[in-house]
């Protein structure tokens, strides 16, 4: 008997545990909302489901029959299959009950977003990260603003597709690993209509101290900030206090956001009267701190997150996480004791004395 | 540092008509030429203005508590603990104001000398603190029991019988040189023991500082301060106090018989003693007046800076406030559980945050000793600047009374015009006088010179003084300058910004120290001293040269406090912190520049305010 669990799962019926059928992305995501953080609700298509639709549309084997054909050195060998597989995953339609599952899924979805045809972000959730040699991070695709069931299943296949792309595929011939041990889940999540977006840290990327939070901000999606295009407005907050110990506001140009016909982002000019503003208030920014601090807890280590503050979400949950992963920088660094080990206090005081302190530069 | 260059300390100029002023203060505090070896020190030396406790020139007398320091401070640092790479503070006077400098010691080898000796010695301080520190408390109450009974008596035109009968072998002229000799001997005393533990206190917070900031780059200082500051301290005793009698007044329904600030303490009492529920006021009242209505209007540092005691309609006025707040159903008690709450939440999350037992072991040494040694840095300013000094002003006083009974002064309050030493060789011209049957000469000499040094002291008062002069040295050891006086690069800078501004009218932007965290805007109001807070209105923000635990009821009035002096540690800062009201201070010159009615901007997040014109 074939289960409805084996295919599709709400975000919140993920977590770390199901790396291996929903990835990463999706995994981490249900497990902030364990932690209840208010994350963009979704639902994420399990790895079953790629192979699934590998099998019942019977191009699996014309699939593999293609990558053999693949020289180890000849880039553009592996081009030309990388061709022929996506064209061929993106022209196969995807089998009946698959395409039941994900309409009542995303049916609910748009019920639950009181949004007709919700909009969606589809994204691709590697499951094969800890693999070793295998650090497909980010070569997957991402799709926003997509509306439409039909658009949906147009682009969960691109996202199935994308784990054929070239690199993808000569970067597995070069490292010896099988091709038909990666797999790939595809998570839809409502799409956050950021006003305002950015990263956050949980700790000072800059100083390293872990009592802070750090916030970038700038006007429209996130995307502006992640790709470190724009000078965001920058935030410092005390972790322990919740107190905003540093602020600068930057002179902010240009944003990304969505064209209202065609539905794809843009990138416009940040209208001159908000240029120079704060793009998020202070009640937010400690709100945005206070939920980094959540996470961190949640998951023990510093963390790196990317956030939106969302127009058209019905009630409270306006601020919204749309990733989060460890941070990496600081917390990889090698731990120095801040003062060397003394007996006593009475050692350090005097040590201290002896330096002194400096007061020129 | 070659950006930041202050003038050379012998190239300042007498302020023109105070020609001559040195006469006023002790010969050893003048830059001088005479000699190229003090030339050269002095020139080579940093001195910084001494703002943070003289935000006015020195009065020729009161300028005792700055001599005494400049003895005890030094004392405790150089021959006492033997701190390993500091002596003591220097001090110059230049127009009135006092300069300071730490000097260091600058042959490795006696620093290295040193250190063995300062371990044995505060270490022995900081292993027996609670025992010193009571055997501390025990001294200061004795001296202060005996100023408080020391009788400045009158010169009687004849002895009494006694003095033959019971074979005293003394004059009364005799027992006023005495007495005067005896009241600023106990003054020099109590602030011998004033630096008993101080300088050991803020070593060892300075240590804890500097690890916190190590560990924590972006922690504010504030923090570290709520880490280890007294909750309990005795410097709001005396508010406390008042808190209590504004319960018992509404308790007892006394309210119409307190009135409010157009009724003169004297009709309150009065008034009060027509019902049974009023004389257990009143006497809870008196109660109350020991010891901790000796705290002082003020900082306690001028003879000006009078008690609650002197003019007991402040502390009535503040009972006031409170009296309303709680009938406006009101909580009027400090957030003690809350305090303390949070400061343990600063800690754990604080200590959680470091990555190594190592750390953690540090951060504990560290943080057990600065905690141990606090409560001293934070009430020893009760017994000694408001307590003792409320008492010694006013002996003073009294001696002032008998000088002008004998024409020396034309009013008591002249006497501040007069140096230590000048008082006690005038009271010799006065007792001896008595004793020949003759007119003493005091008469004829200073109450001229008073009139002149009346006018030199206006003069000082109308010329604001540089922040610093001679040359910035690159590190500074010595606890108490980076502590108090909190000299760092940064400040540097910003003195000299300060002195850049010309026209105060024409100044948008202040920048001071962020005290108290949070952005508030609304309308100034400035008040000089603790009498003018009568003026202050419901929600208006505090502009004053500096605030003290007397002004702790304002505190209820207002969202948000300016001060000219202090830094992270000050009075103004510390309640604001617990209030949740942004405060910033240390601004050098706000009460210049603000005016009243003003509508300005206060972030004390960022330090700065904003003057809308």
């Amino acid at each position: 008997m074939e289960k409805r669990h084996d295919y599709v799962l709400w975000f919140e019926e993920c977590n770390l545990e199901s790396i291996p059928i929903v990835g990463g992305k999706n995994a981490s995501l249900g497990e902030l909302l364990s932690a209840e953080i208010p994350v963009p609700p979704g639902f994420a298509l399990t790895t079953k489901a790629y192979k699934r639709f590998l099998e019942q549309g019977g191009i699996k084997k014309e699939i593999f029959k293609i990558l053999e054909d693949i020289k180890p050195n000849d880039m553009d060998s592996g081009e030309i299959a990388s061709k022929k597989i996506r064209a061929l995953i993106e022209n196969t339609p995807i089998d009946e009950n698959l395409q039941d599952y994900m309409g009542e899924f995303y049916r609910q979805l748009s019920k639950k977003c009181h949004v007709p045809a919700v909009p969606v972000a589809v994204r691709s959730s590697a499951t094969a990260e800890d693999l070793p040699g295998a650090s497909f991070a980010g070569q997957q695709d991402t799709f926003l603003w997509i509306r439409g069931i039909d658009d949906v299943f147009t682009h969960v296949k691109k996202c199935w597709s994308s784990l054929f792309a070239a690199r993808a595929i000569y970067y597995r011939t070069k490292m010896g690993f099988p091709h038909d041990k990666v797999e790939i889940s595809v998570g839809v999540q409502k799409m956050a209509n950021a006003w305002v977006a950015g990263v956050m840290f949980t700790l000072n990327p800059a100083s390293g101290d872990r009592a802070s939070v750090a916030i970038d901000a700038n006007w429209g999606f996130g995307e502006s900030v992640v790709s470190g295009e724009c000078t965001p407005d920058n935030f410092i907050v005390n972790k322990i206090s919740n107190e905003i110990i540093k602020k600068t506001i930057s002179h902010k140009t240009f944003l990304y956001t969505r064209n209202p016909e065609k539905h794809c982002i843009i990138k416009q000019d940040v209208p001159a009267e908000r240029q120079d503003t704060q793009c998020v208030v202070d009640l937010d920014v400690i709100e945005l701190a206070k939920i980094g601090k959540k996470i961190e807890t949640h998951y023990g280590k510093a963390m790196d997150i990317e956030w939106a503050i969302d127009k058209d979400t019905p009630g409270k949950a306006k601020i919204m996480i749309l990733q989060s992963r460890p941070e990496t920088v600081w917390s990889d660094k090698k731990v120095t004791p801040v003062m060397s080990k003394r007996s006593s206090a009475l050692e350090h005081i005097c040590a201290g004395l002896v330096a002194g302190r400096k007061v020129s530069n | 540092m070659a950006d930041k260059s202050f003038p050379n300390p012998h190239e300042i100029e007498a302020i023109p008509g105070t020609e001559g002023w040195e006469r006023m203060y002790p010969y050893h505090y003048f830059f001088s030429t005479k000699d190229k070896e003090r030339e050269a020190y002095e020139n080579n030396t940093f001195w910084f203005n001494d703002a943070l406790h003289y935000p006015e020139p020195l009065y020729p007398f009161d300028i005792i508590w700055d001599e005494a320091w400049f003895l005890g401070l030094s004392q405790f640092n150089t021959r006492i603990f033997m701190i390993p790479p500091v002596y003591g503070v220097d001090h110059r006077i230049i127009n009135g104001n006092v300069y300071i400098s730490p000097v260091p010691i600058t042959d490795p080898e006696e620093v290295q000398k040193r250190i063995p000796l300062f371990m044995e010695r505060a270490g022995y301080y900081y292993e027996n603190w609670d025992r010193l520190h009571e055997q501390w408390e025990k001294k200061m109450t004795g001296i202060i029991s005996d100023i408080e009974n020391l009788e400045v008596k009158q010169l009687p035109a004849m002895e009494d019988i006694s003095v033959v009968k019971n074979g005293i072998g003394t004059s009364s002229g005799y027992e006023l040189l005495k007495t005067y000799d005896k009241l600023i001997d106990r003054g020099i005393r109590c602030w011998q023991y004033h630096f008993e533990f101080l300088n050991l206190g803020y070593a060892s917070y300075v240590t804890f500082v500097d690890f916190c900031t190590k560990a924590f780059p972006d922690i504010p200082l504030q923090k570290i301060t709520q880490m280890v500051a007294g909750i309990d301290v005795i410097l709001y005793k005396p508010d406390d106090e008042l808190r209590k009698l504004a319960k018992l007044a509404v308790e007892f329904d006394l309210g119409s018989h307190i009135g409010d600030d157009t009724k003169n303490v004297e009709d309150v009492i009065a008034a009060l003693q027509s019902s049974e529920n009023g004389k257990k006021w009143i006497t809870a009242w008196e109660k109350a007046k020991y010891p901790w209505f000796n705290i002082s209007t003020g900082t306690g540092w001028y003879h000006q800076d009078i008690s609650w005691n002197d003019n007991l309609n402040i502390p009535m006025s503040s009972i006031r406030i409170y009296i309303k707040k709680i009938i406006g159903g009101h909580n009027i008690d400090r957030p003690m559980d809350q305090i303390k709450e949070e400061r343990k939440r600063l800690v754990h999350e604080y200590r959680g945050f470091l990555k190594t037992d190592e750390d953690r072991q540090t951060f504990d040494q560290l943080h057990g000793t600065a905690e141990l040694v606090f409560p001293y840095v934070e009430n020893h300013m009760f017994y000694v600047e408001h307590w003792f000094h409320s008492v010694f002003w006013n002996k003073m006083r009294e001696i002032a009374a008998i000088m002008t009974d004998h024409k020396f002064l034309n009013e008591p309050e002249d006497i501040w015009m007069m140096s230590r030493s000048e008082i006690k060789e005038a009271l010799w011209d006065l007792v001896t006088a008595w004793a020949t049957g003759t007119k003493g000469y005091g008469p004829l000499h200073w109450p001229e010179e008073i009139a002149w040094r009346k006018g030199v002291y206006q003069k000082f008062k109308e010329h604001p003084p540089i922040p610093a002069v001679g040359t910035p040295p690159d590190v500074i050891a010595e606890p108490f300058t980076i502590v108090l006086w909190g000299v760092t690069n940064e400040s540097m800078t910003a003195w000299t910004k300060l002195r850049k501004i010309g026209d105060p009218d024409k100044v948008n932007e202040i920048e001071g120290f962020a005290g108290s965290p949070g952005v508030v805007e609304g309308i100034a109001r400035v008040c000089r001293s603790v009498e003018d807070i009568g003026q202050l209105k419901e929600n208006e923000i505090l502009v004053a040269p500096t605030t003290s635990p007397s002004w702790a009821p304002v505190f209820q009035k207002i969202k948000g406090v300016v001060t000219d002096v202090g830094g992270i540690m000050c009075h103004a800062a510390i309640v604001c912190r617990e209030y949740g009201m942004p405060a910033v201070v240390g601004t050098g010159q706000a009460t210049t520049i603000i005016k009243s009615g003003m509508k300005i901007k206060l972030n004390g997040d960022t330090g700065r305010i904003y003057i809308e014109r």
